[in-house]
């Protein structure tokens, strides 16, 4: 269960403004979360708290595939992000790093800033505790599942290079 | 029911008759590329599965070119890690600085990628393959790490806009006019998740390089892959470079597609996007007085020597406007060589524009051409978000070669008709 603050952001916030390239010469999560939203809200580290979750628009997180971006988010201490629709490569990397993402227009339209929000990822079901309203996402693709599962894809992906060098013995 | 060009080719490399929008597969994956940005964070997972070698050391590729020649001691230190990779597993397409392009320009003309192939690329740019007729898109380093491991990856067969392109195309127009005009039309989530396949009678006077700028920013209307069908252009393109086989696939007459998209090219302009999203496009006649502090000729959109002919026709004899700076960036060491040979940087330099070695430097706001806050740039590149070259407070505008050339004569947004008048 994710449970934190709404910060809202508006339509097509891309991966410039989620992670600037200035900051691209490190992979560290530490120092990538220190500038997180940074062109969007250049004090949006500083004022969030462990658990908060980002309210996107449509096109979340479009542009670079770098990864660095839902990195940062996850680091930063971002639970998770609720968005209208998400750009593909970063959905697919969002997955791929863990970060859990929902898409809910509903749930955006209706949250404002500073109401505070709880999502369980088992149902895919938002309640807005501040409003006393639900809304109910898309439920994650039943192979997503698969693979926040087995812990991300290189976990995955580790898991079956040791089962075969298993066989191999 | 047929099949379109993507479902053939992902099918092809699924070992299946037939796939369908929607559906989940793996796919063999033929080239799986990094660069100094993204493959340092995929070459740590790789060796966190305790893999003990890559699936194919021919059909791994790493390019350092985002922050080369290394900007900084960090950069410097992820360079480093690809390196040592490569050295270790003998990977066999590793660029060093005096061989290294802009990826995007440098595998295509090295015979790297070719028609009918499953490309995956951790650049968000990658999607510029399909030009060639490939199946290309771009990917996290996580996708690329396990790429590097298994040789595969998964994806969900993607629904196919068609745009259908006909008519004449006016003067000075290119490829990037074309698709600058087409994410005008339908927005830069307007085929978010699909393949946007490119056809028509129009594209015949689309050469290579506007051919490869159109499928590079198919990624900025959101899409997962843009596509060309492969015809005697690319036939003539790829042939010269092919050092393996390759498949030229059409789609079938009877394909499902989500949506067709009819465009007359007769009365499209040359086109500029405006700040903030490559969405926000005119014509360059609509754009009074947009006032330049620097111009970049280059990039994966338009760094090929087809582009730097069309500046230096423009900006032979001229002077660069003054307090202006003209960065001229060949795509790779072939093209810079060419336009050497050709004495088009001869052309730049009288007239004032500074030659760099080949990168992505400024396009991305890492080096090479920072604004200041306040600041505007045209670029010849393909994305003008918030703070995408320097400066939060600065502002892009995107082009083709030729307005970008006439504005940095002039100082300010122009139409090539301006200086040659």
């Amino acid at each position: 269960m994710f449970k934190g603050k709404a910060w809202k952001f508006g339509n097509d916030i891309n991966t410039d403004e989620i992670i600037p390239a200035r900051y691209l010469n490190s992979s560290d999560p530490v120092e990538l979360a220190k500038h997180c939203m940074e062109d969007a809200d250049p004090d949006f580290p500083r004022k969030i708290s462990k658990g908060d979750i980002i309210i996107g628009g449509k096109n979340f997180g479009c542009g670079s595939s770098r990864e660095h971006a839902p990195i940062s988010i996850k680091a930063a201490g971002i639970s998770c992000v609720i968005a209208v629709s998400f750009a593909r490569i970063f959905f697919r990397n969002a997955f791929n790093m863990g970060l859990p993402i929902f898409n809910c227009p509903e749930a955006v339209e209706d949250i404002k800033e500073g109401d505070e929000i709880q999502v369980s990822p088992e149902t895919g079901l938002i309640k807005n505790l501040t409003k006393g309203m639900e809304y109910k996402a898309n439920p994650i693709p039943e192979f997503m599942r698969d693979l926040l599962k087995a812990g991300g894809l290189m976990k995955y992906v580790t898991a079956q290079t040791k089962k075969k060098s298993e066989r191999n013995k | 029911m047929g099949m379109t060009i993507t479902e053939k080719i992902l099918a092809a490399h699924a070992g299946r008759d037939k796939v369908y929008p929607g559906e989940l597969i793996i796919a063999d994956v033929d080239i799986a590329l990094g660069n100094d940005v993204t493959a340092p964070i995929a070459i740590k997972e790789f060796e966190k599965t305790g893999a003990k070698k890559v699936f194919d050391k021919d059909k791994i590729v790493l390019v350092p070119d985002h922050f080369t020649p290394n900007k900084d001691i960090a950069s410097a230190e992820h360079c480093r890690i690809l390196r040592d990779f490569a050295k270790k597993y003998g990977i066999t397409h590793y660029f060093e600085i005096g061989e290294v392009g802009i990826e995007h320009v440098l595998l295509p003309e090295q015979g790297i990628v070719l028609p009918g192939e499953v490309v995956i690329g951790a650049d968000s740019h990658t999607c510029t393959y399909g030009a060639l007729g490939a199946f290309s898109t771009g990917v996290g380093s996580t996708d690329l790490a396990a790429a590097m491991v298994e040789g595969k990856a998964w994806f969900k067969v993607p629904e196919t806009i068609k745009f259908v392109y006909t008519g004449k195309l006016k003067k000075w127009v290119s490829g990037k006019d074309l698709i600058l005009y087409t994410i005008g039309k339908i927005g830069v989530d307007g085929a978010l998740y699909k393949a946007m396949e490119f056809t028509g009678p129009a594209l015949k006077y689309v050469d290579m390089a506007g051919r490869f700028s159109m499928a590079n920013m198919a990624i900025e209307a959101g899409a997962k892959n843009g596509i060309f069908i492969p015809d005697s252009i690319t036939e003539e393109y790829v042939s010269r470079r092919a050092k393996k086989k390759y498949t030229f696939y059409d789609s079938d007459s009877d394909a499902s597609y989500s949506d067709v998209i009819k465009i007359n090219t007769d009365g499209i302009e040359l086109q500029v996007a405006c700040p903030n999203l490559p969405e926000n496009v005119k014509p360059v006649s609509e754009l009074r007085d947009v006032e330049l502090d620097q111009v970049v000729i280059g990039s994966c959109t338009n760094g090929r020597i087809e582009d730097f002919r069309i500046a230096a026709r423009i900006m032979k004899g001229q002077k660069i406007a003054k307090y202006l700076r003209c960065i001229i960036i060949p795509g790779s060491q072939s093209v810079y060589l060419e336009a050497l040979n050709e004495g088009l940087l001869e052309i730049f330099i009288k007239a004032g524009a500074a030659v760099s070695a080949p990168t992505c430097g400024p396009c991305l706001g890492g080096h090479m051409g920072i604004l200041a806050s306040g600041e505007k740039a045209l670029a010849t590149t393909n994305r003008n978000f918030v703070g995408r070259m320097g400066h939060p407070k600065s502002k892009v505008y995107l082009s083709g070669p030729a307005v970008a050339a006439a504005s940095a004569v002039k100082g300010k947004i122009v139409s090539p008709e301006e200086v040659l008048k």
